[in-house]
């Protein structure tokens, strides 16, 4: 994983706040190309909300973002156009039910991008090669595994070329034996150098793949830094204990 | 005569009213379909105004009576100058009746569309529109063909209330040829026979479409 | 003016009257419906069904002038009146028993099994355990079928019943305001609708039991 110095995204001071409580209480940190960030922390500390800060998906109260230099937050900015250039994983995968998985991964092309039909479908089945599942392309979601699913959403973020990928919590849904596979899917992407943004447990894929960990607790980022420190000689006594309990649950070695 | 031969005597005046009616059915479930659709966005999407109209809208339709709404269109019109024939005051009132229901099923269809996949369709840049048109309405549209299907057979049904305004549907047809030959109640059976085996046509085609248009894992609403 | 009121309040009665009777003959015949079509043998299921299919199939005002002709067709001298609560009324039993049918066979099977190894017999079992819960789950749909048959009893004007919309029509002959009086009319049966919907939701939420999912949104 190679990393330029060039910045990616840049997230600035976010402050947000739910029915009184506030999630996020002024989150900072930058991404730079080729990086790959894993975000970890108990659950309700904002985690989720914060990614979907960076698309937009929820506005947040105060604070910046910038993708590669244009502001994400300013009102102005075309924010659908924007997205083209964010890919989003979900942790319910949400594919689009009552189309195939080549129409999933196709319809962005055609009616966002406005590709013709003949190259869209190229470039799908591209994708969906990519992640292992082109000879499911005529496969309804209803019709697939979860690891299925998730890998088809993850080809239909891809489909769209984006410079930045944000996974919320990709395999929480998904029973033990499908993980395997989706985190071989997004660790290939990595290595390929696409700039990433994970929020997981997944500690195994963290210590293998990503450059940096950042812990994120009650609203604030407690620590951050490259796996092996935080995991040899972590700075703060929490960032210990929940490496701790995360190990415990989820495992120290990479699941094949 | 025996009512056999009375029944076989009237059939093709009766069958003239049933094509009305069926005219009627249909104009009037396309213009409930299409103003349907309109009210259930505006009741889903719409800012205040718009919404508030779309809801007041439906709950006057839904909670007074089909024929109060067309005495009101065939003989309160008139009194402002408005003069519409029974078969367009039939129409317009079965449709505007109509677009209330369907707007109701509309809004159910859409709204069981689970919240996360229009988040996914705003994720890859589509607009508020483009998801709507590309995610929401194909996957609402069908979800809501058990519930269509039910109105298009009340329509059938209801468009028999055009009697009253003078509409030259079924209903009509059998009051005409009753006072004629007297036998009211025979010649009414025989009107009651052909909305049966109009009803059991039409669900069965409708059925039928029904399979046509499934798709695995997509949840018809019951 | 003004003196349209009281005639229009004496229709609203009628309405009132026939839309309570109708609702009876409905209950009364629709519940011993459900229950056959639930419980009952082959035969039972065949004969309701039969009899829901055609009750739901013909439109009300067929119905209703099938029956107001149809008395005095086998020698039978009945009112009019009389004539829209059967034909309605047993419409409304086959609208019923669908709603009752629905709710009893939403109601998990574990519930009769139980009752039935305490020992009671099928028919207690059914009065004690499933129809409390049953009813309870009707609500919900009863509420809309309450508003169609206060709308259906319009229909009831076509064979001479003076209820309110005839009543409107005697008014609008001598007073020439066909909308104004119309628009009157809509406005009375709404708020009949709207406050018979109103006091059956407080009526669901008297019954309702800590937990008890009475399942159905009202629409």
């Amino acid at each position: 994983m190679s990393v330029n110095q060039a910045v990616t995204l840049k997230v600035e001071n976010i402050h947000k706040t739910y029915s009184r409580e506030e999630v996020l209480k002024g989150i900072s940190f930058e991404v730079k190309k080729g990086e790959t960030k894993v975000i970890i922390g108990p659950s309700g500390t904002g985690k989720s909300t914060l990614l979907r800060c960076v698309n937009r998906l929820t506005v947040p109260d105060a604070g910046r973002i910038w993708l590669d230099g244009t502001e994400i937050t300013h009102p102005r900015t075309d924010i659908n156009k924007v997205r083209q250039s964010i890919g989003m994983v979900f942790q319910d995968f949400n594919l689009f039910s009552h189309l195939s998985a080549l129409d999933n991964v196709r319809i962005g092309l055609i009616k966002v991008k406005k590709m013709e039909k003949g190259e869209a479908t190229e470039e799908a089945m591209r994708q969906l090669a990519r992640v292992g599942l082109e000879d499911k392309a005529a496969a309804y979601p209803a019709e697939l595994s979860g690891g299925q699913q998730q890998r088809v959403s993850i080809a239909r973020a891809l489909a769209m070329g984006p410079k930045l990928m944000l996974f919320d919590e990709p395999t929480s849904a998904l029973d033990p034996e499908l993980i395997g596979e989706v985190l071989e899917a997004m660790r290939d992407l990595a290595e390929s150098g696409m700039t990433m943004v994970v929020v997981s447990h997944e500690m195994g894929f963290a210590r293998s793949v990503c450059n940096e960990i950042v812990f994120i607790e009650n609203g604030v980022i407690v620590e951050q830094g490259p796996p092996y420190l935080l995991f040899e000689d972590p700075q703060h006594q929490r960032t210990k204990q929940f490496l701790c309990k995360i190990t415990e649950l989820y495992g120290k070695s990479e699941r094949k | 005569m025996s009512f056999l031969k009375l029944a076989y005597e009237i059939l093709p005046a009766l069958l003239k009213g049933t094509v009305v009616t069926l005219e009627l059915t249909a104009c009037s479930i396309s213009l409930g379909f299409v103003l349907g659709i309109a009210l259930a966005l505006g009741r889903l999407y719409g800012n205040r105004p718009i919404s508030a109209f779309s809801n007041g809208y439906i709950q006057f339709f839904r909670g007074t009576p089909l024929l109060v709404q067309l005495l009101i269109l065939y003989y309160g019109l008139p009194r402002y100058d408005i003069r519409l024939s029974s078969f367009v005051a039939g129409i317009l009132g079965l449709g505007l009746n109509s677009a209330a229901y369907q707007a109701e099923y509309f809004r159910g269809a859409i709204q069981s569309i689970s919240r996360g996949q229009v988040m996914a369709a705003r994720a890859i840049g589509m607009s508020r529109f483009k998801t709507i048109i590309n995610i929401i309405l194909p996957q609402a549209l069908r979800i809501v063909i058990p519930s269509w299907s039910n109105e298009l057979i009340y329509t059938l049904k209801y468009s028999s209330v055009a009697y009253m305004i003078g509409a030259p549907e079924l209903m009509a047809q059998g009051k005409f040829i009753a006072a004629e030959n007297f036998r009211y109640f025979e010649v009414f059976l025989v009107v009651a026979f052909i909305y049966l085996v109009a009803v059991l046509i039409v669900s069965r085609v409708l059925n039928m479409v029904e399979k046509r248009v499934r798709i695995p894992g997509l949840q018809m609403a019951q | 003016m003004w003196n349209s009121i009281p005639p229009l309040l004496k229709g609203t009665v009628v309405t009132l009257e026939l839309t309570f009777l109708l609702l009876v003959v409905g209950l009364a015949v629709g519940i011993p419906l459900a229950l056959g079509q639930v419980y009952g043998g082959r035969g039972l299921v065949l004969l309701s069904s039969i009899y829901e299919q055609i009750f739901r199939s013909i439109p009300a005002l067929v119905l209703l002038f099938l029956f107001f002709f149809g008395s005095s067709f086998i020698g039978l001298n009945i009112s009019a009146f009389l004539s829209a609560v059967l034909a309605l009324g047993f419409r409304s039993s086959a609208y019923q028993s669908q709603i009752f049918r629905g709710a009893i066979q939403s109601i998990p099977q574990g519930q009769m099994t139980a009752a039935r190894s305490l020992g009671m017999g099928k028919f207690q079992a059914i009065r004690h355990i499933i129809l409390p819960q049953a009813l309870r789950l009707s609500l919900p749909p009863w509420s809309n079928e309450y508003s169609s048959v206060v709308k259906d009893t319009s229909l009831a004007y076509a064979v001479g019943v003076i209820e309110l919309v005839r009543e409107g029509r005697y008014i609008i002959v001598r007073t020439f305001e066909p909308m104004i009086i119309y628009i009157t009319i809509a406005v009375i049966y709404f708020i009949l609708t709207y406050a018979g919907n109103k006091s059956l939701g407080y009526l669901e939420e008297k019954l309702k039991v800590p937990g008890f999912e009475t399942k159905g949104r009202k629409e």
